[in-house]
């Protein structure tokens, strides 16, 4: 299988603090690879990096065997490479309607219009509150329009940055159910996590980012039975 | 009770250029979280391209639309300024601290004003008569056709404003903007557009304002833009920074005291009570009357 998004030894520096000291990985057409680590491993910076968000320092990022160096973030989204960044950021000042229109902001095509209907069908809830501004909305309906927003861009590859974080189990399970949704209508997805446990469920392959570095790569279910990780993560 | 609504429409009148104004400062502050201290110049700019245009325009009969062409090239000429602004300004140093930004504006702002005293020459200048001009009696009251050309070109580009920001895809991606940049871009914004379109679309409100006061007062002057910028800012921030209806509000209620305070107590207090209400603003409500307090985030 050829990778769709590749990275390889990327490096980023905050100032004095160093973020990320060479990380690499790939995900391929068809795959669900996560990336779990603890608070401060560096995974959102790695996504970050990946979309042109904050000055790499070394390293490189290969979209569809092209480098994205020269291109700025809005380009690679128009290109299909897409983000569900940390903390949803919702526009809450708009619309839940408007919010899935920005989602859709850059296209051309003429997939809109069938894109807003798996949105809904996915997610009957933000169809119900359409009209409400999304400040309104609770977390769960936010995650769920952040995702939904992210399905009308068109996606190629979905990156997802800690897409449960703070919501109930039960909302939990309908996100992962969704993202396993968008996986299986042809969508390669690379998935950061703190809650390593569903994560690793719901991927095929893992890398263990620790400090800057991936400390630990392989298939999910081999990640998952190593004793470090286990004691390290899922708290067994 | 006459005098009092005499005032109150010159003070609306006058409150609408403070508005038209301060929709620049809130609009740029949206997107940039910047106070752009060189609007009150570009303001100034627009009424000396108008008064330019009505020269060339000299020897035909003032008409309604004469003034409108000269209101549109200036508003034109100030738009592109303003975008000429931000790229050759602001955007290199964008992502700098914002004291960077902050003193680069007052930078651009100096380098305007004296600009304009060499082009244009530091005298003041008489702007030319664009359109005939009428007095209205009305219930006791005299509108001239002055003020009500102000109030209603100021209604109808704030009518247009609205529309544009809250139905058009650009106006939504402005909006988008100014809510968290970093997401805009991950929608496929070019934010850099959104930008430039936000400082065409302030600039080209500042020069509208610019025109419309010159053809009041009538007398122009390289620095004419630097009480009305203050004043206009102080509109902004009393309406809440980054709100667009709080400017229109903010510019409403500024003019409205200005014109009381010179009615009613003294013109010494002219520019006191603007400053006075932003002394106000900052120590009871510094979000502004319409403005959202930031929550930090943890």
């Amino acid at each position: 299988m050829s990778a769709i998004l590749e990275v390889r030894d990327l490096s980023v520096s905050y100032g004095a603090i160093v973020a990320l000291k060479g990380v690499s990985l790939s995900l391929a057409e068809g795959e669900i690879v996560t990336l779990i680590g603890a608070n401060g491993a560096g995974k959102t910076t790695t996504l970050r990096a990946i979309m042109g968000l904050v000055r790499t320092a070394g390293g490189e990022v290969l979209y569809r065997g092209a480098p994205t160096r020269s291109s700025k973030t809005h380009q690679l989204v128009r290109d299909g490479l897409v983000l569900v960044p940390e903390g949803r950021i919702v526009f809450a000042n708009l619309s839940v309607q408007e919010n899935l229109e920005m989602g859709a902001y850059a296209r051309r095509d003429g997939g809109v219009a069938a894109d807003l209907d798996r949105v809904c069908a996915l997610f009957p809830r933000l169809k119900e509150r359409r009209r409400q501004t999304a400040g309104t909305l609770s977390g769960g309906e936010q995650q769920m329009l952040a995702i939904g927003r992210a399905m009308m861009s068109g996606p190629k590859v979905l990156l997802l940055d800690e897409p449960s974080l703070g919501l109930a189990p039960i909302v939990v399970h309908a996100i992962f159910e969704a993202i396993r949704e968008i996986h299986r209508s042809g969508v390669p997805v690379l998935l950061v996590e703190q809650n390593a446990n569903a994560a690793l469920r719901h991927s095929d392959r893992a890398y263990v980012l620790e400090t800057g570095r991936v400390a630990l790569e392989g298939p999910s279910a081999e990640v998952a039975a190593n004793p470090k990780v286990k004691e390290a993560y899922l708290g067994e | 009770m006459t005098t009092f609504l005499q005032q109150l429409v010159n003070g609306l009148s006058l409150g609408s250029i403070y508005a038209l104004i301060a929709l620049g400062y809130t609009m740029v502050y949206g997107v940039l979280r910047l106070i752009n201290f060189a609007h009150g110049d570009v303001y100034m700019v627009g009424a000396y391209v108008g008064y330019y245009v009505s020269r060339r325009l000299q020897g035909r009969e003032p008409s309604i639309g004469s003034a409108l062409l000269v209101m549109l090239v200036a508003m034109v000429v100030c738009g592109i300024l303003g975008i000429l602004i931000e790229r050759l300004a602001y955007r290199p140093v964008r992502r700098e601290a914002r004291l960077t930004l902050l003193i680069t504006a007052i930078g651009v702002s100096l380098f305007i004003e004296n600009a304009a005293q060499l082009v244009f020459g530091p005298d003041p200048k008489f702007f030319p008569s664009l359109a005939p001009r009428a007095d209205f009696h009305f219930a006791g009251m005299r509108l001239t056709s002055e003020q009500i050309t102000v109030i209603a070109v100021s209604v109808l580009l704030m009518v247009l404003l609205r529309f544009f920001i809250l139905k058009t895809r650009t106006g939504k991606a402005m909006r988008a903007v100014s809510f968290s940049l970093d997401a805009a871009k991950l929608m496929g914004i070019s934010t850099d557009w959104i930008i430039s379109v936000t400082f065409a679309l302030g600039s080209a409100l500042a020069a509208a304002a610019g025109v419309l006061i010159a053809m009041q007062i009538p007398k122009i002057d390289p620095l004419m833009g630097i009480p009305y910028g203050l004043k206009a800012f102080v509109a902004a921030v009393l309406g809440g920074i980054g709100s667009v209806p709080g400017a229109v509000l903010g510019g409403l209620l500024i003019g409205t005291s200005e014109v009381m305070v010179v009615g009613y107590l003294s013109s010494t207090y002219r520019d006191a009570i603007a400053f006075g209400i932003l002394i106000l603003v900052l120590i009871l409500r510094p979000q502004g009357l319409l403005g959202r307090v930031q929550k930090e985030k943890v």
